[in-house]
């Protein structure tokens, strides 16, 4: 049944959404969009240092991803530059950096498009693996930490107060949002991961009025997206990755309905 | 070594950089008794509640902490509104509360029907209930109040501190207070320090109201009120004239 690359397609992106769900609710919550931007960016120089190696992409991807995010902690710390200068320095430079080095390896065949925008061409049972092992991995931790992360933010003080160890949740977050970007690159592209975190998770909350269900009409709303998306793309022969985000936003468009509805309910 | 005691502060102090918000504070917090920190504004109460909490870590001097079971209410607290919450959320967020605990909370705290209330919506005054109430269904050893009555209105504010007490009566745990408020918290006080970015007196309410730094602080008057305060609940005054002890 995984003959077909649509199949393989489709259950990479099915395992893909259903992670990015809940991480995506947590990236929204705790406005983290421009921190997974900046992971995302710095996926570049983790694909082409695979390439540059023979390595495992998704592995190599999450390391320099964990580096970029250890790096912007220590900057923030030891700078007086604000957070999103910070941000912006480390997404672009490693960008940067990244398209230098596919500058140097002439010798291998490069497909940027696929890289920036997802190729669903490219997925490969051993990709549908780390996905769906990955995928399980990286919620289990997550469900893991959720409370003192969860508390930690509504407010920190209250958490940190209470005896939850915050702090300890929060760098494992960081290191679960790495992760994510890692497994989910080859589905949706660097440039597009972050829509794919943010978009379902924004238009779950147009239509929640709790955590939960936020995070499951978020993880609804990411595996609508990729069935869609990639139907789309394939009768249309679209690249996966814009697809499925444009998928999202519909969803999203849908979704901003029920609020005016809310609203005029209120009135 | 008492086993009574919850949290102990010995010539604790915290600064930021060089500026000392607070130092050389020492007390303890026991077991089913109220400890009261009052002072003006900056004078460092809520920054001592910090160090008390853990929150504030790289502090001088000492805190010993003897209990993980801690409700606290901050002074000050925002609240995300990305985040969508009902009161019920809430309730559970540190920990898992069963559903009579968090119903009898809410009832003390006169918000039962608030419940399924989104918490943006709520005002100020229904929000620091909700606050007092999450922290007291945890049942905790140590009970930290920041100003919890702050934005309620005058009937609910006795109505509030008479259930503080009674919470400490009946959990036997240490409460942790801070109040601008003298006149409505001293009665149920056991301890009260009085802090002006260090510890200006301490002791009974009694002794405290009677110290000349106290009445240095705030003024003559505000002695005198917590005085006839205190007055009022050691002797009855019967129809006759006659004065008895209580």
């Amino acid at each position: 049944m995984f003959d077909d690359f649509f199949i393989r397609a489709l259950v990479a992106g099915l395992g893909v959404a259903i992670v990015t769900g809940p991480l995506g609710c947590f990236v929204v919550w705790r406005r983290l969009s421009y921190f997974g931007d900046t992971l995302a960016h710095s996926a570049l120089l983790g694909v082409t240092i695979a390439y540059s190696f023979q390595f495992n992409i998704a592995l190599s991807v999450f390391i320099i991803s964990s580096i970029i995010a250890l790096i912007l902690i220590q900057l923030q710390k030891k700078t007086n530059l604000p957070g999103d200068a910070l941000l912006g320095l480390l997404a672009h430079s490693s960008l940067a950096v990244g398209l230098v080095v596919i500058g140097f390896l002439t010798f291998i065949r490069f497909d940027i498009m696929g890289l920036l925008f997802g190729d669903i061409l490219a997925v490969t049972l051993n990709d549908i693996i780390i996905i769906w092992f990955g995928g399980a991995l990286i919620l289990l931790m997550l469900k893991l930490i959720w409370r003192p992360l969860f508390a930690s933010t509504v407010n920190y003080e209250l958490a940190e107060a209470e005896g939850l160890n915050p702090d300890r949740a929060k760098a494992i977050f960081t290191i679960l949002m790495a992760a994510i970007i890692a497994i989910s690159i080859k589905m949706v592209g660097l440039l597009l991961i972050t829509g794919m975190l943010i978009i379902p998770a924004a238009m779950a909350r147009n239509i929640s009025d709790s955590p939960i269900k936020m995070v499951i009409f978020s993880i609804i709303g990411g595996v609508l997206s990729v069935i869609i998306g990639l139907f789309t793309s394939l009768e249309f022969n679209t690249s996966s990755g814009p697809s499925i985000i444009a998928a999202a936003l519909f969803l999203f468009i849908l979704s901003l309905f029920k609020i005016k509805q809310s609203v005029q309910l209120k009135n | 070594m008492n086993d009574n005691i919850l949290v102990k502060l010995k010539n604790a102090g915290f600064r930021i950089k060089n500026k000392w918000l607070v130092q050389s504070v020492s007390f303890q917090v026991e077991k089913g008794k109220i400890v009261t920190l009052i002072g003006p504004n900056g004078s460092g109460k809520s920054t001592t509640a910090k160090i008390a909490l853990g929150i504030f870590k790289k502090i001088e001097g000492e805190v010993e902490k003897y209990t993980n079971k801690v409700g606290y209410v901050p002074q000050k607290i925002s609240i995300d509104w990305t985040l969508p919450l009902r009161v019920s959320d809430f309730m559970v967020l540190t920990e898992n509360i069963k559903s009579e605990d968090i119903d009898e909370a809410l009832t003390l705290t006169g918000v039962i029907h608030l419940k399924n209330k989104n918490l943006g919506s709520l005002s100020g005054g229904e929000f620091q209930r909700v606050l007092l109430a999450r922290a007291i269904s945890k049942k905790p050893e140590l009970l930290v109040l920041d100003e919890p009555v702050q934005g309620v209105d005058f009937t609910g504010e006795i109505a509030l501190y008479e259930l503080i007490k009674k919470i400490s009566d009946e959990l036997n745990c240490g409460i942790l207070l801070i109040s601008h408020d003298l006149h409505t918290v001293m009665s149920a006080t056991d301890h009260v320090v009085c802090l002006n970015g260090h510890v200006c007196c301490s002791g009974s309410p009694i002794d405290v109201a009677r110290n000349n730094e106290y009445k240095a602080l705030f003024g003559e008057q505000a002695s005198k009120t917590l005085a006839i305060y205190e007055h009022k609940h050691d002797h009855i005054h019967s129809n006759d004239g006659e004065i008895k002890k209580n």
